[in-house]
């Protein structure tokens, strides 16, 4: 019983993770129409600056904001400077995000070293969270909060507000969205810091479940992308539905047969393809 | 003029152990088989224009599959050879029909996603693969009798086989299913109107290419003797794309000169700096910025245009 609700926990908490990742890869990759293979290295500098502000200020939110934005300058200049120049060249701009991820990979080697990282559980929450003789890991379970209301945050800002308005008017039809007067560009810019923040606010939420390692990225990286090939690229539903089951079908494949969870990862993978090329919630191919 | 300088090509290239150390020898093995992964992956990207960040999966799991035959079931290599070719072959056949349901990043993106969970594979099936570990006490064939342990040996054994596999590819972007393939490329939607089946000259050439990418396979295993994950790593589909891209893709020569290029900056530039990823992700950042056709047809460009100011 313990280990069905533990392992539920971590798919949960994983789940959590991956939306943060995956969702500002699919609203780039939306409005952009770039595939920011940069993401998993994102995620994991944030994982790496968190843990350097966490010795300046032990507190995890305070990094998790603080590596949130770091990581969000670090896009914005990414975008402004590089991909910029680019513009309509997108596989020049795949080409350019993966150099980039390399760099960053092999900078944060230099800088932080090869040994993983561990990144200490607010005190607060160590303790498990006991309902009923069944113990819950409490940190999982905030992990999993904290992603809810990420996405409800970016619900409503894609629904509801002017912004959210303007970058759905981009994403169906970019060339009338221009010609209306907005302006696609800046959108560009906010869209891009806003998805590498949360890339990178993410890692630093992560680090006390997954620590901070060489390699964080290459594993996270392709988790973001068979999110988004399942729930759709540029739907945000689709990566929310899409970031749960993959989450449970990794820890649970990693938990009961830990030498093929890889491949267990193609089936749905391989499924959605087949049938519905778009993803589940997607309306548009890649 | 043409043909001379294809006869200086050769004897350089037959005669280059009477002429360099055995560094050297092995360094130029190392680069045929770069160029035979490249050259085959520019099928896909260049003649098709599609772009497959995951083609280390083929060299991967060719390499792995020879190893595990000869290291498991004790299999000589005139068997496990083809098995290993077979078997790999196989798998692009697979992968090419479920990566072809996308063109242009969708299809990046696929390839991609399907290779690194080979590669996480690689780590993780600790009973097949040995994880991080590896798979080694890997020998090399000897065809005919012929040792290829030396350095030399297996040098012209490479060449002989780099020679074939580009002819073998020039051959086909030169047939009129090459001519389909550039069709499909430019003008999909023009090409199945004229009754051209679009998916299947892509798949045809998706396997052609991976075949190709299972025969630097089994070279690269050969040549090291030893197989590790990295082989399919991101990185190492990378190495593959970028020398295409930096040699030019769409050209039969810029595949052979970006692995040459990619080659001697892995071994000099790791020799001072141990740094490659971080030089790897520069070039790239760099050639997509200032050469962005690669520098065959960059050098081409510049050259015709000197020849235009002399005249």
């Amino acid at each position: 019983m313990q280990f069905w609700i533990i392992q539920t926990l971590n798919s949960l908490a994983l789940g959590g993770l991956l939306f943060l990742l995956s969702s500002g890869f699919s609203l780039i990759f939306g409005l952009m129409r770039i595939a920011n293979l940069t993401h998993g290295a994102l995620f994991m500098l944030g994982a790496y600056v968190g843990v350097s502000i966490l010795k300046v200020i032990p507190n995890l939110w305070v990094a998790a904001l603080l590596g949130g934005l770091a990581v969000a300058a670090f896009g914005g200049l990414l975008e402004r400077f590089i991909l910029r120049k680019l513009a309509g060249n997108s596989l020049g701009q795949v080409l350019v995000t993966l150099g980039f991820a390399f760099m960053i990979a092999d900078l944060c080697l230099i800088i932080w070293g090869g040994d993983p990282i561990p990144v200490p559980t607010p005190p607060e929450l160590r303790k498990p969270l006991v309902v009923a003789g069944v113990s819950f890991p409490t940190y999982r379970l905030v992990v999993v909060v904290i992603a809810i209301v990420a996405a409800i945050g970016l619900y409503l800002l894609m629904e509801r507000t002017r912004l959210g308005a303007m970058i759905r008017a981009g994403v169906d039809d970019m060339q009338m969205a221009r010609a209306v007067g907005i302006p696609v560009s800046k959108l560009f810019t906010i869209v891009f810091c806003l998805g590498a923040g949360l890339a990178g606010a993410g890692g630093i939420i992560g680090g006390p479940i997954l620590s901070a390692y060489p390699g964080l990225d290459g594993e996270m990286l392709p988790l973001a992308l068979i999110v988004v090939i399942l729930g759709g690229v540029g739907s945000l539903v689709g990566a929310f539905v899409g970031s749960f089951i993959i989450g449970f079908i990794y820890t649970f494949g990693i938990a009961l047969m830990p030498d093929l969870a890889y491949v267990i990862l193609f089936l749905p993978m391989i499924f959605v393809i087949a049938f519905r090329p778009r993803g589940l919630f997607g309306r548009m191919t890649a | 003029m043409k043909a001379l300088g294809w006869i200086a090509l050769a004897a350089l290239a037959a005669g280059l152990p009477l002429y360099a150390g055995e560094f050297y020898v092995n360094l130029t093995s190392q680069i045929l088989i770069a160029a035979i992964f490249a050259a085959g992956l520019n099928l896909l990207v260049g003649y098709g224009g599609l772009s497959s960040l995951g083609h280390a999966s083929y060299l991967g799991v060719a390499a792995y599959s020879s190893a595990w035959l000869s290291l498991n079931l004790a299999m000589p290599h005139w068997a496990s050879a083809p098995i290993a070719l077979a078997f790999t072959t196989l798998m692009a056949c697979l992968f090419g029909v479920i990566a072809l349901r996308a063109t242009g990043l969708g299809f990046l993106m696929i390839t991609l996603a399907l290779s690194q969970v080979l590669w996480g594979l690689g780590y993780r099936w600790v009973s097949v693969t040995n994880g991080d570990n590896g798979l080694s006490g890997l020998t090399r064939p000897a065809p005919f009798g012929i040792n290829l342990d030396g350095a030399t040996p297996f040098y012209y054994f490479c060449l002989v086989v780099t020679v074939f596999a580009l002819w073998m590819i020039a051959r086909l972007v030169h047939s009129p299913f090459g001519a389909g393939l550039r069709g499909t490329r430019d003008q999909a939607r023009r090409m199945a109107a004229l009754g051209h089946n679009v998916g299947l000259v892509r798949w045809l050439t998706f396997v052609y290419a991976g075949f190709w990418g299972a025969v630097a396979g089994l070279l690269y295993v050969y040549y090291h003797k030893y197989i590790h994950p990295t082989a399919l790593s991101l990185t190492s589909s990378a190495e593959g794309l970028l020398a295409v891209i930096a040699g030019g893709s769409g050209t039969l020569a810029g595949p052979v000169i970006g692995a040459a290029i990619v080659v001697l900056l892995k071994n000099y530039v790791s020799a001072f700096v141990e740094r490659w990823n971080f030089l790897l992700g520069l070039v790239f950042v760099l050639i997509v910025i200032f050469m962005p056709d690669g520098l065959v047809p960059g050098m081409k460009r510049l050259w015709l245009r000197w020849r235009g100011e002399r005249r």
